[in-house]
């Protein structure tokens, strides 16, 4: 449900994905992505689908969760894929009788199978991401990789500690929408009925008192958090230190020898986008 | 040598145009010793959380002067050493806790004070086990009834390992059993850790419990004492509308009607003790 939003996609456990340090996770997810544009051939492809089907098995999560995320993208991918069946060169299979510009060629079902397997494989690479580490490890990691930003006046703790507030606020208001809702409903508010523009026009009066309350609620939490001496990033500690250990190392060095095969394909093969 | 002095306080909010200021504290002189648990009592409107918020420096007196542990609440230099001997907790449990599991909230305030990580873990174990929510420290908060967030909360401001705590209003969102939870944990905190107490609350029967109970009314401090001294003054409390405890109010009416009691009886065993002669006579 959507209740659960605090753990986000996040499935608990011990594995050795679970267990890296979640700046080293984000860091090797965004080299994946990169390399999957760089792979220009089935046979890099290949290396990175290799290492992904890897980790997936060694993230512990069951591939029945795996394939739930691929099913909201579905669509994309077949749209997509079509799309890309009518646009390349090399031998007709096939032409459309009625308008003879529409033509699959043998290099369009290639730059389709290719196209689809990236994407997929986008999505896949992001999901283990997701799925082993909670969003207070992102928000966290990520506040420690966007440090050096703060050479240019980015408020690096300042965005990391609204991110954290958001996740644990976002439980408390839903359910606040929940009871202003029924709230609306036994005073004769019609919310599921009528078209478009009058269902937008319900939502007027669940909005506002949301409104108000949030900003209620923000007042009360800017106290509380005052008596708990907050006063900025500046000189505060983390309970919660992260650590890289060998296992992150490893799982550098298991990247860095799939991504040299890539770049070894990209150069050796020809390229299979047509 | 009084740990928190409220010193001839006076508080006003600051007036917009066309309005009148409006002065709410007229001069409070109160003091809080080490140790003591204090009852702040008094109905809506009559500044009792005004008060509050000046033992830590959350609000600063128009005029007159607040000391805690010697400190001047005026100086903005001293302001988060006040805020780390006195912690305040406020009455909507939802709307405190910052983080969305358990341990790491709880580790907000010492995190802040720029504690070193292996003992802020320290503290963080320990004032779990004070409040005994241990066994969810990794749970979510969202996920937990009112007294338990609550006490969570109360937690977190423990871990900080304040001299003194005040409470406003913490039960007034809370159910029955939630209620007790929290009122079983301040006692043991203030008998066990002799953490002092300033408790705020409209609820009559939790003062009861209390060393000191002080009563506030429109801005003033209307009678001080221990709860049977001001429970006693039954008349004084009702010309200012305020309650008694129901226990006390049946004996004091019973005896308004002639019958032969004691005094005052402040909880539920008293009263039974002073009517069972009565009856069984």
């Amino acid at each position: 449900m959507i209740r659960d939003i605090t753990l986000g996609q996040y499935i608990p456990g011990r594995s050795l994905i679970h267990r890296m340090d979640p700046r080293v996770k984000i860091a090797l997810t965004f080299v994946f992505i990169v390399f999957l544009f760089i792979a220009s051939n089935f046979e890099g492809l290949l290396m990175m689908v290799a290492l992904m089907f890897l980790i997936l098995f060694l993230s512990g999560v069951p591939l029945s969760q795996y394939f739930r995320s691929l099913k909201a993208i579905l669509f994309i991918v077949l749209f997509t894929g079509v799309l890309n069946l009518f646009y390349g060169g090399g031998r007709v299979v096939w032409r459309c009788p009625f308008f003879p510009a529409m033509q699959i060629t043998d290099g369009g079902i290639g730059n389709a199978v290719f196209i689809s397997i990236r994407i997929v494989s986008l999505i896949l690479f992001s999901s283990v991401l997701t799925f082993t580490t909670s969003p207070t490890e992102l928000t966290d990691a990520l506040e420690r990789l966007m440090k050096p930003l703060k050479v240019f006046h980015v408020k690096v703790h300042e965005i990391a500690m609204m991110m954290t507030i958001a996740l644990r606020f976002v439980p408390t208001l839903l359910e606040e929408t929940d009871k202003i809702m029924s709230a609306q409903k036994a005073r004769g508010a019609d919310l599921e009925s009528g078209g478009v523009m009058q269902r937008i026009r319900a939502l007027v009066p669940i909005l506002i008192p949301l409104f108000v309350s949030s900003f209620r609620r923000a007042y009360d939490l800017a106290m509380a958090m005052e008596c708990r001496c907050y006063h900025g990033g500046e000189g505060r500690t983390k309970m919660k230190q992260l650590h890289m250990t060998g296992l992150d190392a490893a799982a550098v060095a298991c990247t860095a020898v799939f991504c040299g095969a890539v770049i070894f394909c990209a150069a050796y093969f020809p390229a299979s986008l047509r | 040598m009084d740990y928190i002095t409220a010193d001839k306080v006076t508080f006003a909010y600051e007036a917009d145009e066309n309005e009148e200021r409006l002065e709410v504290l007229h001069g409070v002189s109160l003091g809080v010793r080490k140790g003591e648990f204090v009852a702040l009592l008094g109905h809506n409107g009559s500044g009792k959380s005004t008060l509050a918020k000046h033992f830590n420096a959350m609000l600063l007196p128009s005029g007159g002067k607040v000391y805690v542990d010697g400190l001047d609440t005026m100086d903005e230099a001293l302001k988060i050493e006040i805020r780390r001997r006195v912690g305040l907790v406020l009455q909507n449990p939802d709307n405190q806790l910052v983080a969305s599991i358990v341990e790491e909230d709880v580790a907000f305030g010492p995190e802040n004070l720029g504690i070193a990580p292996p003992e802020i873990r320290k503290r963080v174990d320990a004032a779990l086990k004070a409040v005994e929510m241990y066994d969810y420290r990794l749970n979510a908060p969202y996920k937990l009834s009112g007294g338990q967030k609550q006490r969570i909360a109360i937690a977190g401001i423990i871990a900080m390992e304040p001299d003194c705590i005040v409470l406003d209003e913490p039960t007034a969102m809370l159910d029955p059993r939630g209620r007790d939870e929290v009122l079983r944990t301040i006692h043991k905190l203030n008998r066990e850790n002799g953490i002092t107490i300033v408790l705020i609350t409209h609820y009559m029967d939790e003062a009861v419990g209390a060393d000191r109970v002080v009563v506030m009314d429109d801005g003033r401090v209307l009678t001080q004492g221990t709860p049977r001294e001001v429970f006693s003054r039954v008349r004084l409390l009702k010309d200012h509308q305020l309650d008694v405890p129901q226990a006390t109010e049946l004996v004091w009416r019973l005896r308004g009607e002639g019958y032969d009691l004691p005094e005052c009886a402040l909880d539920i065993d008293e009263c039974v003790a002073a009517l069972e002669p009565l009856l069984n006579s």
